[in-house]
């Protein structure tokens, strides 16, 4: 037992780290570190110079463009990106879609698919959720029938994140009305561009809108864009949930925010002292650090163990990873907004269109209130920290 | 990065692994308890045939030269099982000082005794106002002559009502909470001078009150700087919390896996009551606590021995708070999850829970490490 890095792995850290803090601009890092969000071409920016240096599918096969990393470098690759601010390469297209075609799909749709994917020509979306399919996702009701060489897609998605970006987006569709739940279900490939496709924006608590709806009209999918096997494609979604959670307790998401919030409680004064000399928000703080600590060791017990199991499959405790990495991040939000104190009320001036007065706030008040709301949603996407509870009872726990 | 154990650790965690089920069952821990120390005396010379007590000592000291890891192996195991030997008392921090502190005469003297299962230490350090500050010694050591003569009061000595030997702070200059002027000493259990009352603890382990009065120390028994040993009481102290976390694992894990047993075969209303979903998300929570606990002991072990005092301080402290938190939610659910079975004396899951309860209250519990970690800044770099 060794939980230190290795000297390999401490030069591959150092060259990533070089990377990121020189070759992705400082002015997409600091929207990070200052709270605001990404505009599209921030993500594109990002993702393609990623791109350049071969490094934007790290998890993909080699054949298809992935680095070859172990399991370790892979980890150390993404805590230093989330360090340094960057946007990821885009979830839909290198985490979510790709590996499942890459798994499933014919020759034909990967050749077709995956190269425009991995640089980003194309902008993927995910359609799973529908507004009556939630944490019982089987339940879904778009239908896509069968007319000769396609299918007709009827029905709704929503929680699309980013989806008006999208050009394409992977959705789980029913197939067969009178099969069991999970069995009637397909995973298809569909061009945004498609006449029938509508995009509504939902506005969400933090102001933003990165999430829609997505309404499906009599729309048309050449029966060549299905996924592996018709009535498979619960198996091929629980692969890509699974997949999903691993990189999910953002490890250097929450150290990143852990040196904002020390910062900050230097920067702003409670009384005679700054607010990081108030023992109780030090120990709020210590404690806060404590739980992220134990994160960071169980997600690298999580990843030297996939060295044993295989890559590829994931381990039923990374529901650990999904529970604790949302509450740490969520608790981050929480002390952030108590640095601020009623300097996190005011609107943003951002979000107030064109006004040309002076902020009511320090500048780094903004995004602080939005992201505490924003965040919300961690515990619920990717499988609500519920769900996690079930999965750890049933698989981890036999119960 | 490497969370493997060699094929020599997994061995020695399996051979105790299989002594502990063998020797240590509910009523052979209770019949332990109940003898005069309080421990097995056979057991111990068992743990010294297979070398365990030998384990942290350099082998020229007569010793194996394990590392933290074996300890923590070691003290999971011990933890697991309840053991009541003082392994962590004697070997961990009696041990310690003479491995960080000792002269080779003092090793020469003690070590093999030690290895060999005929001598016992305990470490003399908590008195009455000191809380959880190590640096806060009352009890005074005067010179006299070439030697020492010390008097004061030590309240909880853990393993202290059968040890041969203590291992004794006491002030040598400055005022009561100095950082300077500590001294460390080895105080022969049979001195003059020095009165023990042995009793029981809440978890059923055995320690004892000691008063010195006008104790006689020879200046050899003096452990390096007579006035300077609060870096290698914190030093061996900070050891002996990462110990103590990985004995704070094995009980936390048996507490959990005895608590599935129980939701897998209870039945009420008809069902196991681990088929209710209110019960499945508490057993969930607590072995996500588990999982967590278990990253730091592994932290705590990792940098146990780091040379850098404030490193392995803001590293010891933060493992401790897991510790703390992970074990109080486990224990305490534990205990509600059985019902009133684990309400009594008779089942294994209430002893775990007291001495669980205990651990915390050990060498800092969590408000006294989280306060520590603040004022070091924190653990994340």
């Amino acid at each position: 037992m060794d939980l230190r890095f290795s000297p390999e792995e401490i030069a591959f850290r150092d060259e990533v780290r070089h990377f990121f803090a020189t070759q992705i601009p400082a002015a997409i890092r600091n929207k990070t570190i200052e709270g605001r969000k990404f505009e599209k071409s921030d993500i594109v920016t990002a993702h393609k110079i990623m791109y350049a240096r071969g490094w934007a599918t790290p998890n993909w096969p080699k054949e298809w463009g992935g680095t070859g990393w172990t399991p370790i470098q892979q980890y150390i690759f993404m805590e230093e990106l989330q360090q340094s601010g960057s946007p990821q390469p885009l979830q839909f297209n290198v985490q979510m879609c790709g590996p499942v075609l890459i798994q499933f799909a014919s020759e034909a749709q990967k050749k077709r698919f995956l190269p425009r994917m991995a640089s980003l020509d194309d902008w993927w979306c995910q359609g799973f959720s529908e507004p009556g399919a939630g944490s019982d996702l089987a339940s879904l009701k778009t239908t896509a029938k069968r007319d000769g060489d396609t299918y007709v897609v009827n029905g709704q998605k929503t929680w699309t994140t980013l989806g008006q970006y999208a050009d394409w987006i992977f959705c789980l569709v029913r197939t067969d009305l009178a099969a069991k739940k999970q069995e009637g279900i397909s995973f298809l490939l569909i061009d945004m561009k498609t006449p029938g496709i509508t995009v509504r924006p939902i506005q969400t608590i933090d102001g933003g809108r990165e999430v829609n709806e997505v309404f499906f009209d009599d729309v048309r999918v050449p029966v060549e864009n299905l996924v592996g096997q018709e009535n498979k494609g619960w198996d091929y979604a629980k692969f890509l949930l699974g997949n999903e959670r691993v990189g999910i307790a953002r490890v250097g998401v929450s150290k990143e925010r852990i040196r904002r919030i020390r910062q900050l409680a230097a920067l702003e004064r409670d009384g005679d002292r700054p607010i990081i000399e108030n023992p109780r928000f030090a120990e709020k703080l210590a404690a806060v650090e404590v739980e992220l600590k134990a994160l960071e060791m169980t997600q690298l017990r999580v990843v030297a163990a996939e060295r044993n199991r295989g890559t590829g499959k994931p381990d039923p405790a990374s529901s650990v990873l999904k529970i604790k990495g949302s509450e740490i991040q969520q608790a981050t939000t929480e002390l952030l907004m108590d640095i601020m104190g009623p300097y996190s009320i005011p609107m943003a001036d951002d979000d107030m269109d064109g006004s040309n007065e002076l902020p009511i706030a320090p500048d780094y008040a903004g995004g602080i209130a939005p992201a505490y709301f924003n965040w919300r949603k961690i515990s619920i996407y990717g499988g609500t920290n519920e769900i996690q509870r079930n999965i750890i009872a049933k698989a981890v726990l036999g119960l | 990065m490497d969370f493997d154990l060699s094929d020599e650790q997994r061995q020695l965690k399996d051979n105790l692994e299989r002594l502990m089920a063998a020797e240590y069952g509910f009523d052979k821990r209770t019949a332990y308890a109940a003898s005069p120390h309080g421990w097995s005396r056979e057991l111990w010379a068992t743990y010294a045939e297979l070398g365990l007590l030998a384990v942290p000592f350099a082998e020229a000291d007569g010793g194996i030269g394990g590392g933290p890891t074996e300890t923590m192996i070691i003290m999971e195991q011990l933890g697991h099982a309840m053991a009541l030997e003082p392994y962590l008392a004697t070997v961990v921090l009696g041990g310690g000082f003479l491995r960080h502190g000792g002269s080779v005469e003092q090793k020469a003297r003690l070590i093999p005794g030690i290895v060999s299962g005929e001598t016992t230490l305990a470490f003399a350090q908590q008195e009455k106002q000191s809380r959880y500050d190590l640096a806060d010694v009352a009890t005074t050591a005067r010179r006299d002559g070439n030697g020492w003569v010390i008097d004061g009061e030590k309240g909880v000595v853990i393993g202290g009502d059968a040890a041969d030997h203590f291992i004794v702070t006491a002030r040598t200059a400055g005022a009561r909470r100095d950082h300077t002027g500590i001294g460390a000493f080895i105080v022969d259990a049979k001195s003059t001078g020095l009165s023990r009352r042995g009793y029981v603890t809440q978890d059923g382990q055995r320690a004892a009150q000691l008063t010195f009065a006008g104790v006689k120390v020879p200046a050899s028994d003096v452990i390096g700087d007579s006035a300077g040993a609060l870096p290698l009481i914190e030093r061996v102290v900070d050891e002996g919390i990462a110990a103590l976390c990985a004995e704070a694992i094995g009980v936390m894990t048996m507490m959990h896996a005895t608590t599935l047993d129980y939701l897998k075969t209870r039945k009420q209303f008809g069902l196991t009551i681990g088929s209710f979903q209110a019960v499945q998300h508490r057993a969930a929570d607590m072995f996500v606590a588990l999982e967590q606990a278990r990253s730091m002991a592994m932290f705590a072990t990792m940098m146990a021995d780091d040379s850098d005092a404030r490193e392995r301080a803001r590293a010891i402290s933060a493992a401790k708070v897991q510790i703390g938190r992970s074990g109080r939610q486990i224990g305490q659910e534990a205990v509600q999850l059985h019902g009133g079975i684990a309400m009594t004396m008779e089942y294994n899951v209430g002893h775990a829970f007291k001495r669980m309860t205990m651990i915390d209250r050990m060498f800092g519990d969590t408000d006294h490490h989280l306060a520590r970690l603040a004022g070091l800044g924190g653990v994340i770099g």
